[in-house]
């Protein structure tokens, strides 16, 4: 069995890269998708602050998530969800390096030099220290 | 017990204990800075942080949560300092703490659902504003130097970041350029200038107030604000600190924590205060999960006020104006402005009628309560809304009443009838409404009586269980010679 890592944030280029994803999982034996959120630490006040309560923020969530289940779904590609805290390079590449996936598939959001500098690109970081192959999908 | 309070203090042991360092040194400029705000010596606040902190370590709901001298405290504070000096301050830090004891023993935090998402975020900005403006007498229109300095801070302490974590940048500022004002003689007012500030040590005793019932009226007033904006900044961060690390934490344990602190604060010498956002994100960032974060966090504040003693007053006023500044714009709630767009009018109006009060008042706690008021008139306005349909089921007029009949929908429904038009029967269905109170029972009666007068026969149906056993208790309509002027 083989299983893929998809780390998502509910933008457009990560569902991009779950489109990316499910293609490949399609090529992949028995393949398995473990999909994975990171509620980033730098958004924790302001997403409580603007959430009613906890169960809110969850399904606000899990709400970011759902066009990505729904690709998966439909495909009938089997998946897990990890919900995880924390800075989202790190948490990804912590996850990808203790999971050992057959692949790793991430979105770019295609920052500038400056942005990359001021905001620090995750899928740079996470190419760099995953030890598995990865695919970054602009 | 033993197992979870063994689990709460060492089941992080390295990571608490360099995550408690971490925020000491992030703590030092904080407190000096607010101390500055309150108008009090920066003794008082970095006693009142090293206490606090020690405290709540024991007391606290929330492990790994960070509470210290705050700025919304301290900007409820500086009115009473300016106006009675330091001792009735510290009277009030004892007493919102007693107060706060027992909100937690009330179990307020369950009130907190009450609080509209709205005012908070009108709380966190007016709390920013507020910061900010208190730091405008201290740099605009000083000296060019004064501009230079609060410029590089701004710098320091966001630059720096991206190429070096270990110490947090707002103390490599104030290190830095403490020294280069020193080193370099240059003209600037230091934390030593600030006239209004008392140069008297902490008292380690009870506060030097008369024991009467003017001095409580004195600082009633303020100890009840202090305790409700010390309970919401703390409640909040709670949730933070929660989502963050993703376990559950106890509120009102949490309410009660911050009470015992306050009092013992307020005996220490120093000022009230409360959970830090700031602060305890960067101990949940820098790993510290346990109370041993928190308690290393006070301890090590302890040494360090010990090492850097006097040379707290030699701090440049601008180094920690530039800092403050970084506090007001890490606090404010950008995304407000998205809100404003998007959010439903109400609850625009509700979080700016927030910010606009505090702002006005400089009272944190009376923004928060106008919000609160305000909201729920809106909500009782977008619930009131009852809408009556007519329809004729073959000759028999019939109404279907929508909505919820209470106190404040009673006049729209009763003004939906004409009571001159109809002649036989009529029939009120009652299936998609709800009967909430004595009001509402009496405007059915009165409905029904009207029409009764004039010779028609009503009809009630579809009224759900919970209504209908209130109209049977409460009304009279079915009883011929009652009046309506019964309610």
């Amino acid at each position: 069995m083989s299983n893929i890592l998809l780390a998502v944030d509910g933008s457009d280029n990560s569902y991009r890269a779950a489109e990316e994803c499910i293609r490949y999982a399609a090529c992949m034996e028995a393949s398995r998708v473990q999909l994975i959120y990171v509620a980033d630490f730098a958004k924790a006040k302001n997403e409580v602050l603007h959430a009613g309560g906890r169960d809110q923020l969850e399904a606000a969530r899990r709400k970011r998530l759902a066009p990505v289940e729904a690709l998966l779904q439909e495909k009938q590609i089997p998946y897990e969800v990890h919900i995880l805290h924390g800075d989202p390079a790190p948490v990804i590449v912590e996850f990808a390096n203790e999971l050992k996936p057959d692949l790793v598939v991430v979105g770019s959001r295609g920052l500038n030099s400056l942005q990359e500098m001021v905001l620090g690109s995750v899928s740079h970081k996470v190419v760099k220290r995953v030890q598995a192959p990865v695919l970054v999908v602009k | 017990m033993v197992e979870r309070m063994k689990r709460e203090w060492f089941g992080n042991v390295r990571a608490d204990i360099l995550s408690g360092i971490v925020v000491a040194l992030a703590l030092i400029p904080e407190a000096i800075a607010f101390s500055i705000i309150a108008g009090v010596d920066p003794m008082v606040g970095l006693y009142a942080s090293f206490c606090i902190a020690v405290i709540i370590a024991f007391v606290g709901g929330r492990p790994g949560m960070i509470s210290a001298a705050t700025g919304a405290m301290a900007l409820v504070l500086a009115p009473l300092v300016r106006d009675y000096g330091l001792q009735y301050m510290l009277a009030a830090t004892v007493l919102t703490g007693v107060i706060q004891i027992i909100f937690g023993m009330c179990k307020i935090a369950n009130l907190m659902k009450f609080i509209p998402r709205a005012v908070m975020i009108g709380f966190v900005n007016a709390l920013a504003i507020l910061i900010f403006m208190a730091q405008v007498p201290h740099f605009i229109g000083i000296s060019g130097l004064t501009y230079v300095f609060v410029g590089i801070t701004l710098l320091i302490v966001y630059v720096v970041p991206r190429f070096f974590k270990a110490i947090p940048a707002p103390l490599i500022a104030i290190l830095a350029l403490t020294a280069a004002a020193i080193f370099g003689g240059l003209d600037l007012r230091t934390v030593g200038d600030m006239g209004n500030i008392s140069q008297t040590l902490p008292s380690f005793l009870l506060p030097d107030v008369p024991f009467n019932l003017d001095t409580l009226k004195i600082i009633f007033p303020f100890s009840v604000a202090l305790a409700i904006v010390g309970l919401l900044e703390s409640l909040l961060t709670s949730s933070i600190v929660d989502d963050m690390t993703d376990t559950p934490s106890e509120k009102n344990r949490e309410a009660r924590g911050q009470g015992i602190a306050n009092v013992a604060t307020g005996f220490f010498g120093g000022m009230a205060g409360c959970a830090m956002i700031g602060q305890s994100v960067i101990n949940v960032k820098s790993g510290g999960r346990g109370r041993l974060s928190t308690f290393v966090a006070g301890m090590f504040l302890m040494f360090l006020i010990v090492v850097l003693g006097d040379l707290v007053v030699q701090i440049p006023m601008p180094v920690l104006v530039g800092i403050m500044i970084m506090v007001s714009i890490g606090t404010f709630d950008w995304s407000s402005f998205t809100y404003l767009r998007k959010a439903p009018r109400g609850d625009a109006l509700v979080m700016l009628t927030t910010v606009i009060i505090v702002v006005m008042t400089h009272d944190l706690s009376k923004g928060v309560i106008a919000g609160v008021l305000l909201s729920a008139v809106f909500f009782v306005a977008k619930i009131s809304k009852i809408k009556v349909q007519k329809s004729t089921e073959g000759t028999v007029p019939i109404y279907r009443v929508e909505g919820q009949l209470f106190f404040a929908s009673t006049k729209s429904f009763v003004d939906t009838f004409d009571f001159a038009a109809e002649k036989e029967e009529i029939i009120i269905d009652f299936s998609n409404a709800h009967i909430w109170d004595d009001s509402a029972v009496g405007a059915i009666d009165k409905v029904v009586m009207k029409y009764q007068d004039n010779e028609t026969r009503v009809t009630i149906k579809g009224l759900n269980p919970s209504s209908k056993k209130l109209v049977d208790r409460l009304g009279v309509h079915h009883d011929p010679k009652a009046k309506a002027a019964a309610h």
